[in-house]
């Protein structure tokens, strides 16, 4: 039996978080989330309208069985990220957020400065924060010591699909991290997210590879057991790759006559 | 999960990974030696442990040749060179194995501040720009306002000051850093509770606890460098360096503001002090310096004079970082010898200038500065 992962006193068997956007239909949406063994699935906070008559996104997810993580997709300041996460809990909505702070429309890269601030300012607002993050492993400290759960750091630009980019410095990031570590954005494949789970991130999370694959149960299907099969990997002590011993003079010399 | 290292350590049961270390097989090590530090919270002590193993011993020419690489890749051919400036032997502390120790009938001296810029300009004049203040712990005599006057008065000379003293307050770190301090050296002597309180009989460093969380008082006050390690031969040296290292990544992995380092030292003989419990062969030191490259890539390895030339020279290729040079052990012993006061003896007897030409001769570049902290004294010291 594998470890759990806890985040902020909670726990959950499953290492896989879905996004939301994107999904064809609803129906192929709800299937998707069933057939990929997830419980915690992230929705953007702008296309939650309580109001709806026809219904909107959380008509399809159910928030006995997952936990909604709300996102604050669309801000771009600070500022906007504490409105929309004060509005979604004046709504009923968990007090759990993902924060997203994206001034950069194009790339939807986040912004380093913007996040640290609207993370100072939710915790001391008492929510559990996630933030989506640049890969950048001085930052996720600081983020730590703002009192965020856990982070996640980008592993390639969002919806690129271009994997672990970002390898070298998720590396270090999940090295020093005290606080879960989440692989988001850019996990294209399976592959990607499996290779994530090796290097030992505590969890991953996936939305376009799923919402636009021509059969998204089935692929999320896949991802569950690449996520399972990463992680089962590292708990259970992988060998890297070796480098070739090269040739050289001996080294230990000055022990011979010494005591063993 | 944040509630320091001491919750890390309680849970560990160092005994149950003592004995796996004694019956790791060839390809435990194969992994260990494949991993190289990598996965160093999930798998670092698994593979330390495989790396001190009996199994690895047996391999040690091939370990010190993966420790010898890893060590020119990450630091060069260059090594550090410091010296210790004694400023008291008093101590309040009743400790087994130490010369300083309360009962011993030793000549007891605190310097004063032209006594102890005397001892600077002797080192000053070796070429020493790195110097490390070691005294007893005596909180009236050597109290946190003498640290501090010493760091002042030696801080337009040096280019770092460390103190190897007694454990301090965050706030009297702080205090240290105002004046100018940039390193703690703070060793925890043993690992093992039971045998740190057979060894420490009164005093206040009888207080386990308080001294394993040093480092992060140290680091949360800013001190820029922190160096641990145990005392080996005062318990059973096998568990004492598995605990070391989890210290040491523990450290490094969650005290990110501060760059750490481990030191080796084998328990030398001193004034009324009792024989080494436990002997550590030359081969298990150096394959306890192989193991930490190995596992701790970035970290410091320190190496002091109480070992010999010999083993000196060996272990420099194998990991070691920084050393000292020409030490004495008394305060006022540079100026004037004093065996009866000195806290241990020390085995390699080379001037700082000997040391330096050997070190050259093995083709490595002898560093006895590498660091300005007034270039960094924002609100420090001008």
């Amino acid at each position: 039996m594998g470890q759990q992962l806890d985040i902020a006193g909670r726990s959950f068997q499953s290492r896989l978080f879905l996004g939301t956007g994107k999904f064809p239909s609803g129906e192929s949406m709800r299937e998707a989330l069933e057939a990929s063994g997830c419980e915690i699935v992230t929705v953007a906070l702008r296309r939650v309208d309580p109001q709806a008559r026809e219904g909107d996104i959380l008509d399809f997810i159910d928030t006995e069985r997952f936990l909604l993580l709300p996102n604050t997709s669309g801000a771009r300041t600070a500022a906007e990220a504490l409105r929309l996460a004060r509005l979604a809990r004046a709504a009923g909505m968990p007090s759990w957020v993902k924060l997203e702070v994206t001034p950069d429309l194009r790339h939807l890269l986040p912004d380093p400065i913007e996040t640290l601030r609207a993370a100072e300012l939710l915790v001391a607002d008492g929510f559990t924060v996630l933030p989506y993050m640049p890969a950048d492993p001085v930052l996720a400290k600081r983020l730590e010591e703002a009192g965020t759960a856990a982070v996640m750091p980008l592993g390639s630009p969002i919806g690129s699909n271009r994997g672990l980019e970002t390898e070298a410095m998720l590396a270090i990031i999940i090295e020093q991290a005290g606080i879960p570590v989440v692989v988001d954005a850019g996990i294209g494949a399976p592959s990607h997210a499996a290779r994530a789970m090796e290097m030992g991130a505590d969890a991953v999370l996936v939305n376009t590879a799923i919402a636009v694959a021509s059969d998204p149960p089935r692929m999320a299907a896949a991802f569950r057991d690449a996520v399972a099969a990463g992680r089962a990997a590292f708990e259970s002590g992988l060998a890297p790759a070796r480098q070739e011993a090269e040739a050289s003079s001996p080294l230990t010399g000055f022990l011979e006559g010494a005591a063993g | 999960m944040n509630g320091g290292f001491a919750e890390t350590f309680y849970a560990i049961d160092f005994p149950r990974w003592r004995e796996r270390s004694l019956q790791a097989t060839e390809a435990d090590v194969d992994r260990a030696l494949a991993r190289r530090g990598r996965c160093a919270a999930q798998h670092g002590l698994e593979d330390f442990c495989a790396l001190l193993s009996p199994t690895a011993m047996a391999r040690i020419e091939e370990l010190a040749q993966h420790a010898h690489r890893c060590t020119v890749q990450r630091f060069g051919r260059v090594l550090q060179m410091y010296a210790p400036l004694y400023l008291s032997n008093e101590c309040i502390d009743e400790c087994t194995y130490c010369g300083f120790s309360r009962e011993n009938p030793i000549h007891r001296v605190t310097l004063d501040g032209a006594k102890v810029f005397r001892e600077a300009r002797h080192l000053l004049g070796e070429g020493f720009r790195h110097v490390l203040l070691v005294s007893g712990e005596h909180p009236r005599l050597v109290s946190t306002g003498y640290l501090e006057e010493q760091i002042r008065g030696l801080r337009p000379h040096f280019a770092s000051i460390s103190v190897e003293v007694a454990p301090q307050s965050t706030e009297a770190y702080r205090q240290l850093v105002r004046a100018g301090l940039d390193g703690v050296s703070v060793y925890q002597e043993t690992y093992d509770t039971e045998s740190y309180a057979r060894h420490h009989l009164s005093g206040r460093k009888k207080n386990f606890d308080w001294r394993l969380a040093t480092p992060e008082r140290a680091s949360a006050a800013g001190v820029g460098h922190i160096g641990i390690g145990a005392l080996l031969g005062l318990s059973e040296p096998l568990h004492d360096m598995l605990a070391t290292f989890v210290h040491a990544s523990w450290c490094q992995r969650r005290l990110w503001r501060s760059s750490f380092s481990v030191s080796v030292p084998r328990l030398r003989a001193a004034a009324g002090a009792i024989d080494a419990p436990y002997e550590l062969s030359d081969h298990s030191l150096s394959q306890f310096v192989c193991a930490l490259r190995l596992c701790l890539p970035d970290i410091g390895i320190t190496l002091s004079t109480r070992e010999r030339p010999q083993l000196r020279d060996g272990l420099v290729r194998l990991g070691v970082t920084q050393l000292s040079a020409g030490s004495r052990t008394e305060p006022g012993g540079y100026g004037e010898p004093d065996s009866d006061a000195e806290q241990f003896e020390i085995a390699d007897h080379r001037s700082p200038a000997q040391v330096a030409a050997r070190l050259r001769a093995l083709n490595y570049e002898v560093v006895w500065k590498d660091w300005e902290s007034s270039l960094a004294a924002v609100g420090g010291p001008s």
